[in-house]
C-alpha cells in the first residue's frame, strides 16, 4: 500500500494551489534577470520623464511636489501593467500555446485551483515590484513614513485582482492580436483615469464619477495615503473595493477559463 | 486504496472494472465526435483502443480525465462516477496526452518534480519519486537539461515518466508513438511492457496496428465514434478475417470488377491499396481467383471494419 494523497472533489485544495504556484516560480527563477530588469527600469524611466519633464511646468499639486505625487501614482500603474498583462499574455500562451493547463488538468486539479494559483503568483510578483517606484520616489527625496509599510500589502491585493482580470481577458480571445482590443479598449482608460499623473479634482464630474469604479483609483489613493496621511474611513472603502473587485475578477475568470478548458 | 506495484496476473478481472463507459455520446457544435460508445476495461490489463484518426478516440481519453464532460451516457473510472469525481480518479491515474505539452521551460528534474507536487507527492517520496522517474525514462544525465533542448523520442520518454510519476493504478497513453522513429518506438514499447509487468492497466490508443498487436491484451476497434469489434488480436482476427486470406493483384478496373462479384457471392473482401483481399480465404469453396495466400492479421480486420488504409 502507498499513502495516497487525499483529494477532495469540489473544494479548492491549498496543496493543489501551491503546487500550480510553485510551477510558475520554477519557471521564474530562470528569468528573473530579464522580468526584473523591466519592472525596475520601465517605472523609473516613466517617473523620470514625467517628474522631471512634467514637474518644471507643475511644481505641486495638493501642496505635493509632482515628482512626488507621480512617485506615488506609478506604484498602481506599474501594479497595473504587471499584473494585467502577465494575466493576459501568461494565460493565452499557456493556455493555447504551450498547453500547460491541459497537463494540469490531467493531474488531480481543477480549473478553479489553476486560477487561483496563477492569480496568487502574478499577484505576489506585480504587487512586489510595484514598489519599486516608491523607493525610486524616496530616493528623491519622498520622507519615508510608518505607513509605507502596508504598500506591499495594497500592492499584492490590487495585483490580485487585476491578475484575474487579465486571465479573464485572455478567455475570450484566441489570438494574442485579439488582446489589442482589451488594451486599448480597456486598460489605457483605467490608468489614465486614476488620479495618477494628474488629480481627478481637475476632470469634469463624471469622469470623477466613473473613476470611482476604476480598482486603480482606489490603490491610488490608499498609496497616497500611506505617504501623505492616512484617512481611516475612506481608506477603508479603497480597501473593500478592492477586495470587492479581486473577488469578483477571481471567481469570474474561474467561470470563463472553466468554459475554455473544458469541452 | 489500490494494488502497489506488485505484479497482478494477467486480466486479474475481479471486482471493479477501470473503466466502464456506457452510451457516452460527445458533441462539438454538428459534429458527434463520440457517439454511443460502449467500452468496459478490466483491471490489469493492456487495452488497445484502435482506430483511424478522427474515430474519437482521443475525445474518449479526454471524457477519461474530464476534460470533456460526456453529453450523454455515464463514464465511472476505477469506481468514481464521473464528471463529479473526476478527482478523485485523476489523482489514481496518469496520462500521457498526444498533443505535446510538455512544460518546456523548465528543466527535466523540474517537470518531474512540478507534477509530484501536482500528484501531492511530498517530502522525501518527491525526492524519491523524481529519481525513479528519472532512471525509467533514461534521462538521468539529461535532468538540468531544459526540456525544449530534448529530441522528440526524450521528450516522449520524459511525457510518459511524467505520467507514472503518481505512481498510477490506470495509465492512459494517447497514441504514445504518433510521429516517433522506428528504434525510439521500441523504446516506448518497452517502456509500455514493462508497465504490463508491473500489473498496470493500461488504456493506450493508437492507429498503428503493429503497436495494438504487439502491446494489447485486449482490442477495441473503434469507428465514427463507437466500439466496431471487440476482444483479443486473435479472436477479433478468427472472427473478422479467417485463418487466411487471398491477395489478388490487378488494374483497379479489375479490383472493382472483382469486388463486385465478391460482393455478389457473399465474399468479405477489402481493398488494400494495389491489390484486393478476400478474407476468409480457407473458409470459401474454391471460387475464388488466383492470388497470394497469407495468414490474416489484425490489419485486414481493421481495414476490413473501418473502410479505412493503414500507413
Amino acid at each position: 500500500m502507498t499513502a495516497r494523497a487525499i483529494v477532495s472533489p469540489g473544494r479548492i485544495e491549498p496543496s493543489a494551489v501551491a503546487a500550480v504556484w510553485v510551477r510558475s516560480w520554477t519557471v521564474f527563477k530562470h528569468f528573473w534577470h530579464t522580468r526584473t530588469f523591466g519592472a525596475i527600469v520601465e517605472p523609473v524611466v516613466m517617473l523620470l520623464a514625467f517628474g522631471f519633464g512634467f514637474g518644471k511646468l507643475v511644481s505641486h499639486i495638493d501642496g505635493i511636489p509632482y515628482l512626488q505625487f507621480v512617485g506615488t501614482g506609478v506604484v498602481a500603474t506599474s501594479v497595473l501593467f504587471g499584473a494585467v498583462f502577465s494575466g493576459m499574455f501568461d494565460a493565452l500562451y499557456k493556455r493555447r500555446y504551450q498547453r500547460v493547463y491541459d497537463a494540469m488538468l490531467a493531474t488531480p486539479v481543477d480549473v478553479e485551483e489553476i486560477v487561483t494559483g496563477e492569480v496568487l503568483w502574478l499577484g505576489v510578483r506585480s504587487g512586489l515590484y510595484g514598489i519599486v517606484p516608491l523607493l525610486v520616489a524616496c530616493a528623491f527625496g519622498l520622507p519615508p513614513t510608518p505607513a509605507m509599510l502596508l504598500v506591499p500589502a495594497i500592492a499584492v491585493l490590487t495585483a490580485i485582482g487585476f491578475a484575474a482580470l487579465g486571465m479573464l481577458f485572455a478567455s475570450f480571445v484566441s489570438t494574442f492580436d485579439n488582446l489589442s482590443y482589451v488594451i486599448g479598449g480597456v486598460i489605457t482608460p483605467l490608468y489614465l483615469v486614476a488620479g495618477t499623473f494628474f488629480p481627478l479634482t481637475r476632470l469634469p464630474l463624471w469622469l470623477r464619477a466613473a473613476a470611482q469604479f476604476n480598482p486603480l483609483y482606489h490603490c491610488v489613493e490608499l498609496v497616497r495615503h500611506c505617504a501623505f496621511g492616512l484617512h481611516p474611513a475612506a481608506d477603508i472603502v479603497h480597501v473593500g473595493a478592492l477586495a470587492l473587485f479581486a473577488l469578483l475578477a477571481w471567481r469570474l475568470a474561474i467561470w470563463r477559463t472553466r468554459a475554455r478548458l473544458i469541452d | 486504496m489500490h494494488a502497489s506495484a506488485t505484479p497482478l496476473p494477467r486480466a486479474a478481472t475481479s471486482g471493479v472494472p477501470a473503466i466502464r463507459i456506457s452510451g457516452a455520446v460527445k458533441r462539438f457544435g454538428s459534429l458527434v465526435a463520440v457517439d454511443g460508445l460502449e467500452l468496459e476495461v478490466p483491471s490489469g490489463v493492456c487495452f488497445g483502443l484502435l482506430g483511424p484518426n478522427g474515430a474519437g478516440k482521443s475525445t474518449t481519453m479526454r471524457m477519461l480525465t474530464g476534460q470533456a464532460i460526456a453529453d450523454a451516457g455515464s463514464i465511472s473510472v476505477l469506481g468514481h462516477v464521473l464528471p463529479r469525481q473526476s478527482k478523485l480518479a485523476r489523482a489514481r491515474m496518469g496520462v500521457c496526452p498526444q498533443e505535446g505539452n510538455l512544460d518546456i521551460d523548465l528543466t527535466v528534474r523540474q517537470v518531474l518534480d512540478v507534477f509530484a507536487r501536482l500528484y501531492r507527492v511530498t517530502g522525501e517520496r518527491r525526492r524519491a519519486a523524481v529519481e525513479t522517474a528519472l532512471a525509467l525514462s533514461g534521462l538521468g544525465d539529461r535532468a538540468g537539461d531544459l526540456a525544449m533542448t530534448l529530441s522528440g523520442g526524450m521528450q516522449r520518454r520524459l511525457l510518459i515518466a511524467r505520467a507514472l510519476i503518481g505512481d498510477p493504478e490506470l495509465v492512459l497513453l494517447d497514441e504514445p508513438t504518433v510521429g516517433l522513429d522506428p528504434q525510439v518506438r521500441q523504446q516506448i514499447w518497452s517502456l509500455i511492457l514493462a508497465l504490463r509487468e508491473r500489473g498496470k492497466t493500461v488504456l493506450m490508443s493508437t492507429h498503428y496496428i503493429e503497436e495494438a498487436e504487439r502491446l494489447a491484451d485486449h482490442v477495441a476497434i473503434m469507428s465514427a465514434g463507437r466500439v466496431v469489434a471487440e476482444g483479443t488480436p486473435a479472436e477479433l482476427i478468427r472472427e473478422h478475417a479467417g485463418r487466411e486470406v487471398l491477395d489478388v493483384e490487378g488494374s483497379p478496373g479489375e479490383l472493382a470488377r472483382m469486388r463486385e462479384l465478391a460482393l455478389a457471392a457473399g465474399h468479405a473482401t477489402r481493398a488494400s491499396g494495389p491489390a484486393l483481399t478476400y478474407l476468409h480465404a480457407d473458409r470459401a469453396d474454391g471460387a475464388l481467383p488466383a492470388g497470394r495466400r497469407r495468414s490474416a492479421t489484425l490489419e485486414d480486420v481493421f481495414v476490413a471494419l473501418t473502410g479505412e488504409y493503414v500507413e
